[in-house]
């Protein structure tokens, strides 16, 4: 099975959590990768500065258009929306907010099972809301890969519990074993 | 299968709505018009998006209702305040040289953004020389545009913005509030013309002397954003200042060239 694509949505609790993520991630990993972490509206782009020098591959914030390149992180700009369009180029909005947030990780990961397919893993982190629970249930319906942080080692249980409780995901995963699960992934890959 | 299918039902939907209505969508940015395609058909009633395009064809309400739909208006007072901060503290100075000044606003929405530039324009001794072109493709925005009434629910963020923009007076000086509602002072109005203007098929509006299109780029493909950039900067005067949304650029078009940045954090360019 090839991955082309990763989504994942994370809300409180997010910046250490990500960072213990990405930062198992080798430089030359081919995947590409694309966040939504619900920030104030008027947060600048430190979340993806800070990980992008604690990193070995590049993570940068979501530009409108911007293609989707293989071994690239990108992150939603705060109070925008990110979608995944057809020709795999990133989209912004600022429609109204859903499960009130915006960005939404609902409205990524719905567009990006939309175009990505089987092709997509889906991954939901810490947070204190419902978000994500949707769109994590429409990639598992498109044949993507679910995978959530078991609640036990998030910061806050409510989203990755709202996310096992509306899906039957592939993966429940404590948070240290994420980021070595995706680079598994990622070698099974380079054998294929 | 099922996404491929749906994904061709959708294009001809947006072909019949411009064969029919003369409303073009073809070159707006697929997953979003996508979104809301299925957040009406979900509505509707109906099972599938090529029953929708029938019934586009011959109820022009329901129509009407997805031109609602599909232009987002979701607006706000002094939306980035430290947007009209750098409007105040670095355009402001130069077209206080101007005789006389026309500003356009495209995709004014529900003119929130009009009246917040016509309140920093008063505080800045400028609105009487200033006249005010507010544009829309919907016709029922503009309306509301020129009504108003905005929600009294909403007075405490926009006064909060209008604080941070660096207004100098009292928010509560430029609205009075009835019941659930904040009447924006009619003065305000005076030099403001509002008009129906769309973007994709109208061609240019005068010379103006700075232009404001926020958040409405967004929503196009490259081959439309790069047709309107053209709109924008042949609808400049020599000089004329081009303000986007702070996630909107012109630095992929053609017309890349003719312009410099003037604020470059917060989008606003020059025309040389
Ligand atoms: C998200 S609102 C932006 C409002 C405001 N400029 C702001 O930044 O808060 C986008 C607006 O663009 C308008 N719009 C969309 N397509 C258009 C077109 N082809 N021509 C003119 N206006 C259009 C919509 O009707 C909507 O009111």
């Amino acid at each position: 099975m090839k991955y082309e694509a990763i989504v994942i949505g994370v809300s409180s609790g997010g910046m250490i959590t990500l960072d213990k993520i990405l930062r198992h991630l080798p430089s030359d990993f081919a995947l590409s990768i694309i966040i939504v972490q619900h920030q104030h509206p008027e947060s600048d782009d430190f979340l993806a500065r800070f990980l992008d020098a604690r990193c070995s591959l590049t993570v940068k914030q979501a530009d409108e258009k911007e293609i989707i390149m293989p071994g690239k992180i990108y992150i939603a700009p705060p109070n925008y929306h990110l979608l995944v369009e057809e020709d795999k180029t990133l989209s912004l909005s600022t429609n109204k907010h859903v499960n009130f947030a915006r960005p939404s990780i609902d409205v990524l990961f719905e567009t990006a099972a939309d175009v990505f397919g089987e092709k997509l893993v889906g991954i939901i982190l810490t947070g204190a809301n419902e978000d994500g629970s949707r769109g994590l249930k429409k990639i598992k319906e498109s044949g993507g890969l679910t995978i959530v942080q078991d609640p036990d080692t998030a910061e806050v249980a409510t989203m990755p519990k709202a996310a096992i409780a509306s899906t039957k995901v592939d993966y429940i995963l404590p948070l240290e074993n994420i980021g070595p699960f995706i680079c598994s992934l990622y070698a099974l890959w380079l054998k294929e | 299968m099922k996404i491929e299918n749906e994904n061709i039902e959708i294009k001809l939907l947006l072909e019949a709505m411009y064969l029919k209505y003369g409303y073009d969508f073809k070159n707006y940015s697929k997953a979003s018009i996508k979104r809301r395609i299925l957040y009406r058909l979900s509505r509707s009633g109906l099972k599938t998006i090529s029953e929708m395009q029938h019934k586009i064809l011959y109820d022009k309400q329901f129509f009407e209702i997805l031109i609602q739909d599909f232009s987002i208006n979701v607006t706000e007072m002094f939306r980035d305040p430290s947007f009209y901060k750098s409007i105040r503290e670095k355009v402001i100075p130069v077209l206080k040289k101007l005789p006389f000044i026309k500003i356009w606003h495209a995709g004014c929405a529900t003119g929130e953004e009009v009246y917040s530039m016509a309140i920093l324009l008063k505080e800045e001794s400028l609105y009487d020389k200033t006249t005010i072109y507010a544009t829309d493709f919907n016709e029922g925005v503009i309306k509301k545009a020129k009504d108003g009434i905005y929600p009294a629910e909403r007075l405490k963020e926009y006064t909060c913005n209008y604080q941070k923009a660096g207004g100098k007076s009292s928010f509560a000086d430029y609205y009075s509030a009835k019941y659930d509602y904040a009447l924006i002072n009619k003065s305000l109005e005076k030099n403001i013309v509002f008009a129906e203007h769309n973007l994709v098929t109208d061609w240019v509006f005068g010379e103006m002397n700075m232009i404001m299109c926020r958040n409405v780029l967004i929503y196009f493909n490259r081959d439309l954003q790069t047709r309107v950039i053209h709109l924008f900067r042949n609808s400049l005067c020599k000089d004329g200042f081009l303000c986007l949304g702070s996630k909107e650029s012109i630095r992929f078009s053609e017309c890349s060239d003719d312009f410099v940045d003037f604020v470059k954090k917060e989008k606003i360019y020059r025309k040389k």
